[in-house]
């Protein structure tokens, strides 16, 4: 177990050495401030009370951490397929495209009627932007990290035009959808805590289900561990990966979604939270297993949540969330480089700790 | 001195045939008490061998015996835990493969470490580059002493020829030439005749002993015991991480080896009996297959092979083999011909639909194709049948049938392993090819086709394999069998087809096929050339 959770946590900690420094040092540029080296304290624990605090917050948190379960599920389930979905932005988009104007269109009908058919929008967008990729992956072999990429820009260009165009409010000067009205999820628990919550624990479980317990999820970790031996076994790879990434699309889609129906209501050509991009931090640091994403997705959904607070009590701008999460992202991917540095102090403070240190990372070379 | 009784005896008695030219001296190479702990397991325990200047020394074990680890040890890829290495009778640690090779002690790998659109003198080059200024290669200086190396050892090369042109036998020689461009004193040769005809191999040995006469120590590791008797001066045999005797050839004999080495009786060559032929169950008609680069590889072949009878299918590697066996188990479209199974055709059929017409595939490369190695054991042993009852219950998996016929299939192939949930790649070589053979022949079936089904496994494993193969032929299975290893072919089939340039250029009786006939088809596709160097080197053993 502490072979699968050394990395991450040692990800994570770091992550918050590198940001007390970027604290302490914010406050050398500033006209006339007075250095205080217990900054980073204050700052971190206006961060924890902000995200757990109370009730609230918890809810707050919990409701922050919703689209980032579906997002990171999306980015996950890919990789399980040896896909690097870089696309979940675009499908998050979209799908929230799909749950406002299926939103706005039953904003009148029962919930009973408008929600799951708003979320079933949400998915359908999200997937029809991750089938693209899969398609053209499958028979072109288009690398599917450069057609999302270029999905995320055309989706921002859909939004825009979508948004100020069809759907656009009448009778107001900005572009601005209308309500979604009886689509909104309902609020569950507390004063934020929407039912996209419910709705990203019931995905988690599904998707683990799918993995571990069906042939299909078989057929799609063959695929990702070892495509030759897939096809070897009578599997269809292009088929395989064609159908994941429509899944993974309408993960991302049904997070879009649950933002649009359980937070916003209605949608601004600006709109986009950095649910999408965060999504692939969750699932890297989850390491791609539904439970790890769940962990993971509640440790961001934290930040996020608790940064308002920050900024009140220390001063500290939000966008220090930013900096800890491409901080841990960045020791997450610089791996070996950990590892050996790791090692490296080892060897200097004593051998017990080189010989832990290089069987905690040997044991978690096999993992990956 | 920590010598076990063996390995006194022995230098004892290479003392006393040695000519008083070759006086006694520190051995080149001398391992002492060489531990190394894995958790779990003790690869190396207390391994003394020592290796003397100008002999040829061949390391024979079993896979996962530790001889790989000790010439990780000995190449710096690993430490120690315990012993030590002396080189000329001094001790030195070696740090590294930078450290060994400048040390004098050089590998040559199983797979050549070639650059194919290199030519000979830039692979020789690579790392090593002779410089005339700080940027420019001194090229023909490099090249006037590639071939002045290669003249003294007995061949003549074209430091110009790129590499991927050359055959096999001729890369493995550029690969020893490396080693004597960068002052190999010492040579380990891994495997070095897994991929050559018998011709070849004779010339490879020819090169060694002119090697050895000039002073090299070479250490052979070898699971080919004939070859080990044929080259070897001195043979040390590793069983377990333990060295368990040391033999002179002229002492032993394959019988002894191979039970030295297994640590039991082996019978070396299983008793195919008498196949009894039935109707044809694969019929192939001038099939056409193209390559991953669009060349025809497979150009026009014919066959036939009937239930109850091994067809084996030699040939150098490379000569369309795989092609031709992708094609028959559906991986591969070929771009003309027909396969017919049982009357049934399949040219285009799918992998699925050509596995569930009966026909099982053993694949040459099972790290690749047979098995998913970050995979439990038990769903490997389900790879191919994993949506079909009982272990699958419509789109679920279910996992009880899953692992109760997984422990059933380890235990009836004897696939050694703790238990069905570690990892495939846990396992040994050989204990991954039978984890694949008992995927594959737990069912039954119309066509059994096998490629290279033993490459790099150890005597126990391959006999125990060969043994299966005879009884499903028995049982009244077609047995397509496809080999690099001739001695593999001659062993097993009823009948065998020499394939040569994508072509059947003869088909022998397994029974009265003449194994120099039979390479040099290989070597030559049986054309009159009787000028090409093959013929010169005189026959093979």
């Amino acid at each position: 177990m502490w072979s699968i959770v050394a990395l991450p946590l040692i990800s994570i900690l770091l992550a918050l050495v590198v940001g007390a420094f970027v604290i302490v040092a914010s406050q050398l540029v500033l006209p006339g401030a007075q250095l205080d080296l217990l900054l980073p304290v204050t700052a971190y624990s206006a961060l924890l009370q902000g995200a757990f605090g109370n009730f609230d917050a918890i809810v707050g948190t919990l409701a922050s951490t919703a689209p980032l379960v579906l997002g990171g599920l999306s980015v996950g389930l890919a990789f399980k397929a040896g896909l690097f979905n870089i696309g979940a932005r675009g499908q998050f988009l979209l799908g929230a495209l799909g749950a406002v104007a299926a939103g706005i269109t039953l904003a009148g009908s029962p919930s009973i009627v408008a929600i799951p058919l708003a979320l079933l929008a949400g998915f359908l967008g999200g997937a029809a932007w991750g089938f693209i990729p899969g398609l053209l992956k499958a028979v072109a072999g288009a690398h599917e990290v450069v057609v999302t990429i270029m999905l995320n820009y055309i989706a921002d260009g859909v939004i825009t035009a979508v948004v100020g165009g069809p759907l656009r409010q009448q009778g107001r000067s900005e572009a601005i959808t209308p309500d979604v009205g009886n689509a909104a999820l309902p609020i569950i628990i507390g004063s934020t805590g929407h039912a996209g919550i419910l709705l990203a624990i019931i995905a988690v479980v599904v998707i683990g289900w799918l993995l571990f317990r069906t042939t299909l999820g078989f057929e799609i970790r063959t695929v990702g561990a070892n495509p030759d031996a897939a096809r070897y076994a009578g599997m269809r790879p292009r088929v395989v990966t064609i159908l994941t990434m429509s899944l993974a699309g309408g993960l991302a889609g049904l997070a879009g979604a649950v933002v649009i129906l359980g937070v916003n209501h209605l949608m601004t050509p600006s709109f986009g939270t950095t649910a999408g991009f965060d999504s692939i931090a969750v699932a890297l640091l989850g390491r791609t297993n539904p439970l790890g994403i769940v962990a993971a997705a509640l440790l961001f959904g934290a930040l996020r949540s608790g940064a308002t607070l920050m900024e009140i009590l220390a001063r500290i701008p939000k966008e220090l969330i930013d900096v800890l999460q491409a901080t841990i992202l960045l020791f997450l991917v610089a791996n070996p480089v950990l590892q050996r540095l790791f090692r490296l102090r080892g060897v200097k403070s004593g051998l017990d700790t080189t010989e832990t240190l290089t069987k905690t990372y040997s044991g978690e070379a096999v993992v990956q | 001195m920590f010598l076990s009784p063996f390995a006194t005896e022995a230098v004892m008695t290479i003392e006393a045939a040695m000519t008083p030219e070759a006086p006694v001296i520190a051995p080149a190479l001398e391992m002492r008490g060489i531990t190394k702990r894995y958790p779990g397991v003790v690869a190396n325990d207390h391994i003394d061998v020592e290796v003397r200047p100008g002999e040829i020394h061949a390391l024979l074990g079993e896979n996962g015996a530790g001889k790989t680890t000790l010439m990780n040890i000995l190449y710096g890829l690993a430490r120690p835990d315990e012993g030590v290495i002396l080189l000329d009778g001094r001790e030195t640690t070696i740090a590294g493969p930078s450290d060994a090779i400048a040390r004098g002690i050089n590998m040559v790998h199983q797979h050549f470490m070639l650059v194919p659109v290199f030519t000979v003198a830039e692979n020789i080059l690579l790392g090593e580059e002779t410089m005339a200024g700080p940027i420019f290669l001194d090229r023909k200086e490099a090249h006037r002493r590639i071939v002045e190396l290669g003249k003294r050892f007995g061949f003549e090369i074209d430091p110009e020829a790129k590499v991927g042109s050359l055959s096999v036998g001729w890369q493995q020689r550029v690969e020893i030439l490396k080693a004597l461009y960068r002052d190999a004193r010492i040579l380990v040769l891994d495997e070095p005749t897994a991929v050559l005809t018998p011709q070849e191999t004779q010339e490879i040995f020819a090169v060694l002993r002119r090697l050895a006469q000039e002073g090299h120590s070479i250490v052979f590791i070898s699971h080919k015991l004939y070859e080990v008797l044929d080259i070897a001066d001195r043979i040390t045999v590793i069983r377990r991480g333990k060295v368990v005797g040391q033999r002179l050839p002229s002492e032993t004999d394959e019988d002894d080896l191979a039970a030295l080495m297994v640590g039991r009786n082996v019978q070396l060559t299983v008793d195919r009996g008498d196949s009894k032929p039935a109707d044809v169950a694969l019929e192939v008609r001038g099939l056409e297959v193209k390559d991953d680069r669009g060349s025809v590889v497979v150009q026009g072949v014919d066959l036939d092979v009937r239930s109850g009878e091994i067809l084996g299918i030699a040939g150098v590697a490379g000569n369309g083999q795989d092609e031709l066996v992708e094609a028959i188990v559906g991986l591969r479209r070929p771009s003309g011909g027909r396969i017919t199974l049982r009357g049934q055709d399949v040219t285009r059929a799918s992998p699925r639909a050509v596995n569930e017409a009966g026909v099982a595939y053993v694949p040459a490369d099972r790290h690749r194709f047979g098995l998913v190695l970050s995979f439990p054991l038990a769903d490997n042993l389900v790879l191919t049948d994993y949506y079909r009852r009982p272990y699958a219950r419509g789109v679920l998996r279910n996992d009880q049938a899953i692992e109760a016929s997984a422990q059933e299939r380890i235990r009836e192939y004897d696939v050694r392993t703790p238990s069905a949930t570690v990892r495939a790649s846990t396992l040994s070589g050989g204990n991954q090819q039978k984890l694949v053979v008992a995927r594959e022949f737990a069912r039954d079936l119309a066509l059994l086709v096998l490629d290279q089904p033993t490459r790099g496994l150890d005597v126990g494993s391959i006999e125990f394999i060969h043994r299966q193969t005879i009884a499903k032929r028995d049982a009244g299975t077609a047995v397509l069998l496809v080999s690099a290893e001739l001695d593999e072919v001659l062993e097993l089939s009823d009948r065998i087809a020499v394939m040569y340039r994508g072509r059947i250029v003869a088909i022998r009786d397994g029974r009265t096929a003449d194994k120099n006939e039979i390479g040099l088809l290989m070597a030559t596709g049986g054309q009159a050339r009787a000028a090409a160097p093959v013929a010169e080197t005189g026959p093979a053993a």
